[in-house]
């Protein structure tokens, strides 16, 4: 089997560089590359361009970069949990785009699936469309969006193999599945790394041809952003 | 006068069932709870769960079982956990029966605007714009006016919007409205609340006929 296990976090972004683009895996905190993020904070890269659902917490997540003034330009779909985020936008610091989390979603798989782009009706009407190709399909009409084209993904998973393959876990799969491939280089860190052959090819959520480094994570946080519970009556 | 969860409970009287449903963040999560006892409804959250349950018991919460407004939850049995393609392909392909969601202007032509204040909020569109733009059936849950007491029920959205002519129904604190291409009739007014104070709280063309009945919870 092809291998592409490495060793370290640190070897997993030996590459990585200024101005690149960058997709982030998560939804909110829910499956975040936490290992990745903390690595390119410690790499101190700038000018970065992240396409993430969403920017993280204040001190946690995407907002590790936010802070340390890494990031000049973020496309998301929601950034309502993040203060230095919304400051840094309504001051004109941060470019952002932001995108409806269908069209996020799809233009990261277009990526990995090798279609140049595609119609959708979201934001068909609204700013989102503005300067965009539009069609009528059956009397509906449509919004032209383009595939990303990005230099890494970063991915977290639950399970993997140095094959490259993943499982993942509840629902910090999100985005994760739709980023591998859809980079030059998808870097997918987990928390179980585990012998070749244990995993079920039936059970497997992405196949390794997709992921061009795994490394084993550690010191998963996992933070929850609001818990929620009910009463035992 | 409802309060939120009247509100949630008026909403809840639209599930049927089989229906496969997309609560919004806000006052929609709370539709959960009050499902009828014996009705087969099926919570769907873009983030990537179908079935979802009730929030965990203190202990229990796992950070990787989450909903859209990024609660942690439970499953039911014959749950599933998807990717947020595969979610999308749900709500975008019509799979999905009911969409309620929260706003801060719906426009008597079925407009709606929830996810940015020029200048003073700008968090985001999230699914909104998907939900919008492909769901059937789509209610808006929220309160009759803003925080300046001004009506949230207008001729034409003032903000950006997220969708346009989608509305059909709306559920506020005062009332039950359908969007018709007349405008906005109503159809049901909160207990204790005149059909006076509604018409003082909506901007748009609002159609009273006939006897308006209280909303029952």
């Amino acid at each position: 089997m092809i291998k592409k296990d490495v060793s370290s976090v640190q070897e997993a972004l030996r590459d990585v560089k200024d101005h690149m683009v960058l997709m982030v895996g998560g939804f909110g905190l829910c499956g975040i590359p936490e290992n990745a993020i903390s690595e390119l904070v410690r790499l101190n890269i700038k000018e970065l361009t992240c396409i993430s659902n969403n920017a993280g917490v204040d001190d946690f997540g995407l907002g590790l970069l936010l802070q340390n003034r890494q990031i000049k330009k973020m496309i998301a779909s929601y950034v309502g949990e993040n203060e230095e985020f919304e400051r840094q936008m309504l001051s004109g610091e941060l470019e952002v785009e932001l995108i409806p989390q269908g069209t996020l979603a799809e233009r990261c798989r277009a990526a990995q699936a090798g279609f140049p782009a595609f119609y959708t009706p979201a934001g068909y009407g609204t700013e989102v469309s503005e300067g965009k190709e539009v069609r009528e399909f059956n009397g509906k009409m449509y919004v032209l969006e383009h595939a990303f084209q990005a230099d890494f993904a970063f991915v977290k998973a639950w399970k993997g193999d140095a094959a490259g393959n993943l499982v993942f876990k509840g629902t910090a799969r999100n985005f994760n599945p739709v980023m591998c491939g859809a980079a030059r280089i998808t870097v997918a860190e987990v928390e179980e790394l585990v012998p070749l052959g244990s995993l079920d090819p039936n059970h497997i959520h992405i196949p390794g041809i997709f992921v061009q480094r795994i490394f084993q994570g550690e010191h998963y946080e996992k933070r929850i952003e609001q818990r929620t519970v009910r009463q035992k009556v | 006068m409802l309060d939120k969860i009247g509100i949630a409970k008026r909403l809840a009287k639209e599930l049927k069932d089989g229906y496969y449903v997309n609560l919004g963040i806000g006052i929609p999560t709370l539709v959960a709870n009050y499902v009828p006892k014996g009705m087969a409804v099926e919570f769907q959250s873009e983030n990537g769960v179908l079935g979802m349950g009730p929030f965990p018991y203190e202990g229990e919460e796992d950070a990787d079982i989450i909903n859209a407004g990024k609660q942690t939850i439970t499953t039911l049995p014959g749950a599933s956990f998807f990717d947020s393609a595969l979610s999308f392909s749900m709500i975008r392909g019509k799979h999905v029966d009911l969409t309620i969601l929260g706003a801060m202007e719906v426009a008597e032509n079925g407009d709606i605007a929830n996810w940015k204040i020029p200048g003073k909020m700008v968090k985001g569109m999230g699914g909104a714009m998907d939900l919008v733009a492909s769901a059937e059936n789509i209610i808006v849950a929220m309160m009759h006016t803003n925080k300046e007491g001004e009506s949230k029920l207008l001729k034409r959205c003032t903000l950006p919007l997220t969708g346009v002519g989608c509305i059909k129904k709306v559920v506020t604190n005062l009332a039950v409205l359908e969007i018709t291409d007349r405008g906005f009739k109503l159809l049901e007014r909160a207990p204790e609340v005149s059909i006076e104070a509604i018409k003082n709280a909506t901007e748009g063309t609002l159609i009273v006929e006939g006897v308006i009945p209280e909303i029952t919870v």
